[in-house]
Formats: C-alpha cells, sequence, structure tokens
C-alpha cells in the first residue's frame, strides 16, 4: 500500500535521511523507531507533504504522492507537539476540520471518551498541554481514514487516558488500517507493533517484527535490543 | 480557499489590532474633517497618512500573523487542501481585513460629512484603492520575506528595512542621484525609477486625479507631461495590479517549497 522509494532529505549539511526504502503492503501497526533526530518526524511529514524529499518518492496505492494532495483525505495525521491556534475554542477547531475535510466523522464518541465536552467552549490557549493532545486526539481519529500516522501519541497523556489511546489504536488495527507509529515509549512500542523499522542516521538498521529484532540481538525485551543496537 | 480565507479572515477580524486599526482610522477621519470642514482638504491629508501607514501596517501584520498562524497553517497542512490554497487563503484573510478597517474606517466619517452630495467622490474612491493596493502589496512582500526567513527576529527586520526602503530611503537615493547627475538629461530615468516604488506610484495616482500640480513633484509633474492625466492614471494602475501579483506569484512559489 505504502511505498517508499530512495528518499533523501538534507537540511542545510546535516543529512537526515539517506536513501531510505521500504514498503509496507499489510495493514497493521508499524512502530518507526530510532533516537533522538534519527529522521522519524521527518519521514512521516514526507509521507504527509509537509517536508518536500531532495531525492526519492512514495507511492501510495501505486500513486506517486508528490505534488498531489487528494491523497491526504486517506491519512490522518497527529503531530508530535499539539499546537493549535491559541484563540480558536476546543469546538470551533473540530467544527473547522471537519469542515475543511468535509467528510463523514464522528467526534462525539471520542470527545465523551476522553471527557472533553467540558472544554469544548475553552480556548486552546488556556488548556493543559494533555488536553491538548486530547484534542489532538480527537481531530486524529475522528475520521475513518485507512492510513493512520502517529508521532509521539503518548505525550502529556495520564494512564487512565493512555489505556482508552491503545484500545482505540487496536480498534482502528482490527478495522484493517495501516498505523504508524513513532513513540519512545518501548513497552507501548512492544505491546503494540506488528513490525518495527529502526533508523539510524538517516538509514534503515532494522526492519521486520518485534520478536525478530529481539532473537537477532538476543535480549529479553524490546527497550534492551533497541539499546544493543545502538551501542554495536 | 474559501474556507481558508473564511478561517482567516474571522481569526483577525476577532482579533484586537485590527479593531484598534479601524478605530484609529475613525478617529483620523472624524478628526480631520472635523478640522477641515472640507473633504477634498482631507482627501490631501489623508494621502500623505495612508501612503505611508497602509504598507508599514501591511507590512508588520504580514509578517505577524505568518509566524504566528505557524500552527494553524501545519494543522491545514496535513489536511487535504493544496499548499497554494492555504497560502493564498490566508493572505487574502490578512490583505481583505486590513483593506475593510481602511474602507470602513474612512469611509463612515466621509459618509457622516456627506460625500454623496460632494463632488469629490471619485477622488476618494482613489484614495481608499490605492490604500487597498498598498495593503495587497506589502502583505504579500511581507509574507515572501517571512517565507524566506525561518528566524522571526531576522524577519522582522527585513520586512520593517523594506518599509523603510520604499517609504524613505528610496526617495532619499532618488534626490541624491538626481543632484549627483544633475547635467545629464534624467527624464526617462525618474519616470522609470517612480514605477519601482509602488508607494510613489499610488501617490502620483492620487495627485493627477487630483490635479495638484504643487504638490506633484519632479516624478509626478514628468508623469502628467509624458502621459497626461488619464493615460498617467491607467499607467500607474496598472503598474500596481503588476506590483499587485508578483510578489503573490512568488509567495505561492515559495510555499510550495518549504518545509515545515
Amino acid at each position: 500500500m505504502i511505498q517508499v522509494k530512495n528518499i533523501q532529505k538534507s537540511f542545510g549539511k546535516l543529512r537526515v535521511l539517506d536513501r531510505v526504502s521500504f514498503d509496507i503492503t499489510e495493514s497493521g501497526i508499524v512502530s518507526i523507531l530510532g533516537p533522538n533526530g534519527s529522521g522519524k518526524t521527518t519521514f512521516l511529514k514526507i509521507l504527509l507533504g509537509m517536508v518536500i524529499a531532495d531525492k526519492g518518492f512514495i507511492l501510495y496505492q501505486g500513486q506517486n504522492i508528490s505534488h498531489s494532495h487528494r491523497y491526504r483525505n486517506k491519512i490522518s495525521y497527529l503531530p508530535q507537539i499539539a499546537r493549535f491556534p491559541d484563540n480558536l475554542k476546543v469546538k470551533e477547531v473540530i467544527s473547522m476540520i471537519l469542515d475543511i475535510r468535509n467528510e463523514p466523522a464522528n467526534p462525539e464518541s471520542l470527545i465523551e471518551l476522553f471527557g472533553l465536552a467540558k472544554y469544548m467552549d475553552q480556548k486552546l490557549g488556556n488548556l493543559s498541554g494533555g488536553t491538548r493532545q486530547k484534542v489532538n486526539i480527537v481531530l486524529t481519529f475522528m475520521f475513518d481514514s485507512p492510513v493512520i500516522v502517529l508521532d509521539e501519541p503518548t505525550a502529556g497523556l495520564d494512564p487512565v487516558s493512555l489505556i482508552k489511546l491503545k484500545a482505540l489504536i487496536k480498534r482502528e488495527k482490527s478495522k484493517g488500517k495501516i498505523i504508524l507509529i513513532t513513540s519512545h515509549i518501548m513497552s507501548l512500542v512492544e505491546e503494540l507493533s506488528d513490525e518495527v523499522v529502526f533508523l539510524l542516521e538517516g538509514n534503515i538498521c532494522f526492519k521486520g517484527t518485534v520478536e525478530k529484532l529481539k532473537a537477532k540481538t538476543n535480549t529479553e525485551d524490546l527497550e534492551h535490543a533497541i539499546a544493543k543496537i545502538l551501542e554495536s | 480557499m474559501i474556507k481558508i480565507f473564511k478561517y482567516s479572515f474571522s481569526d483577525l477580524m476577532r482579533s484586537r489590532w485590527s479593531l484598534v486599526y479601524l478605530a484609529f482610522y475613525l478617529l483620523l477621519g472624524f478628526v480631520l474633517l472635523f478640522l477641515n470642514n472640507d473633504l477634498s482638504k482631507g482627501i490631501i491629508t489623508l494621502m500623505n497618512v495612508i501612503v505611508i501607514l497602509t504598507p508599514m501596517i501591511g507590512t508588520i501584520f504580514g509578517v505577524m500573523y505568518f509566524y504566528n498562524s505557524r500552527e494553524f497553517t501545519e494543522l491545514l497542512l496535513a489536511q487535504p487542501v493544496k499548499r497554494s490554497v492555504i497560502f493564498f487563503g490566508q493572505y487574502l484573510g490578512v490583505s481583505i481585513s486590513l483593506s475593510l478597517s481602511l474602507i470602513i474606517g474612512l469611509g463612515i466619517p466621509f459618509l457622516a460629512y456627506g460625500l454623496f452630495r460632494s463632488g469629490v467622490i471619485v477622488n476618494f474612491l482613489l484614495l481608499l484603492s490605492s490604500g487597498a493596493f498598498l495593503t495587497f502589496i506589502f502583505v504579500a512582500l511581507a509574507i515572501c520575506i517571512a517565507l524566506f526567513n525561518t528566524n522571526k527576529i531576522k524577519g522582522f527586520g527585513y520586512a520593517i528595512l523594506m518599509w523603510l526602503f520604499f517609504a524613505v530611503i528610496y526617495d532619499g537615493l532618488m534626490l541624491l542621484s538626481m543632484m549627483v547627475f544633475a547635467d545629464y538629461p534624467l527624464d526617462n530615468f525618474a519616470l522609470v525609477a517612480s514605477f519601482l516604488n509602488p508607494i510613489d506610484l499610488s501617490r502620483i495616482m492620487i495627485l493627477l486625479k487630483l490635479d495638484i500640480s504643487a504638490l506633484l513633484g519632479y516624478t509626478g509633474a514628468l508623469f502628467q507631461r509624458f502621459f497626461g492625466t488619464n493615460l498617467g492614471l491607467i499607467a500607474s494602475w496598472s503598474m500596481l495590479v503588476f506590483w499587485t501579483f508578483w510578489p503573490i506569484i512568488l509567495l505561492i512559489r515559495k510555499a510550495q517549497k518549504k518545509n515545515f
């Protein structure tokens, strides 16, 4: 469904992604891992068309996505930092995105799930980081998109909301969607991922299941497996 | 695009600054007309304010809006909307809300002092349209500068410098070069030079219509001699249109390539 071909991206002299290629052919949860600055967010932003690759291209269902914008109605994106225009109210930002995308959506159940009803008339600038992240989650999951991109989805969430989020991700996966996640919380990755793509200095240094990675590094859990790769 | 425009526009209309800007023009209009009690004189005084002030406000608002709405822009970029639509919609939101502040702010006092019963309605409309032109031009230039500079301080600095250049430095340079090259025929040079500054252009455009030769200045007089009043008006008008379009085209082209 998603084919990444030789993606290369530099910011100034810093090469963030160096000829990265891989395919995601089946539905399921793919975690993109790597230390800070390994190019995870840059890759996701290239997939979304927010960053423009220097070389290479990405195919979504066989179509080149560069210079296109329509494919984005097949993708829901949860950005790393929940930043919104400060002077908009929660209900305004939700109705704005609904209006712009103009697709069937179901925000009400998510608003209820995350207890946002009492914040609907609050301005986004006055909300705490965690609450803003919940708004972010509502905006991402309210559409029924076949691809979901989650960049650090757990940032600032309390444990109760985290459990709800995990359940939500699993529910979406069961619908046969492709879900891309980046996270530094290894327990989350281990629990959810069907596949792991490990980026290091702009290259893919491992792609496969969590079990394979553990077997390859001869370790008990994912955290140690990652540490072992980084040390070697 | 109308949706993006709608959200940018309502966002700006709700911010206090466009109301302050509107109130400023209301006050200025009423005070001027109260003191002069003559619409024609009011227009001449306002012209001097507008040709300096609208570019400045357009520049500051353009840069400020671009940097402040980065979150909004990023939110939109992940949606199935064309980049050109996002940026053009936001640009229209800023320019139209500022132009409306100008038009409403000056329109109300002039209407109250009997604009329709006077013979200067065309002059007044020309004044408003040149103010609107300058707003559209300088907002586009300012957003271009912001797009090229990720660093806010630099972006602000360059934008203010750009305004200062067109509003003050340009005239100084013109004057200086006229003095230095006084022995040479400078008519064509001066004519071309006035085409290259939108502030000069709109000043000339209004003065040609008002037909006050004492205020035209050297380039204005040249303009009148070279083109005559009507052709001069058309020439300056079309140059202002050109000045509006090229920064917009640059803005959209740069926006297509930028990383967010």
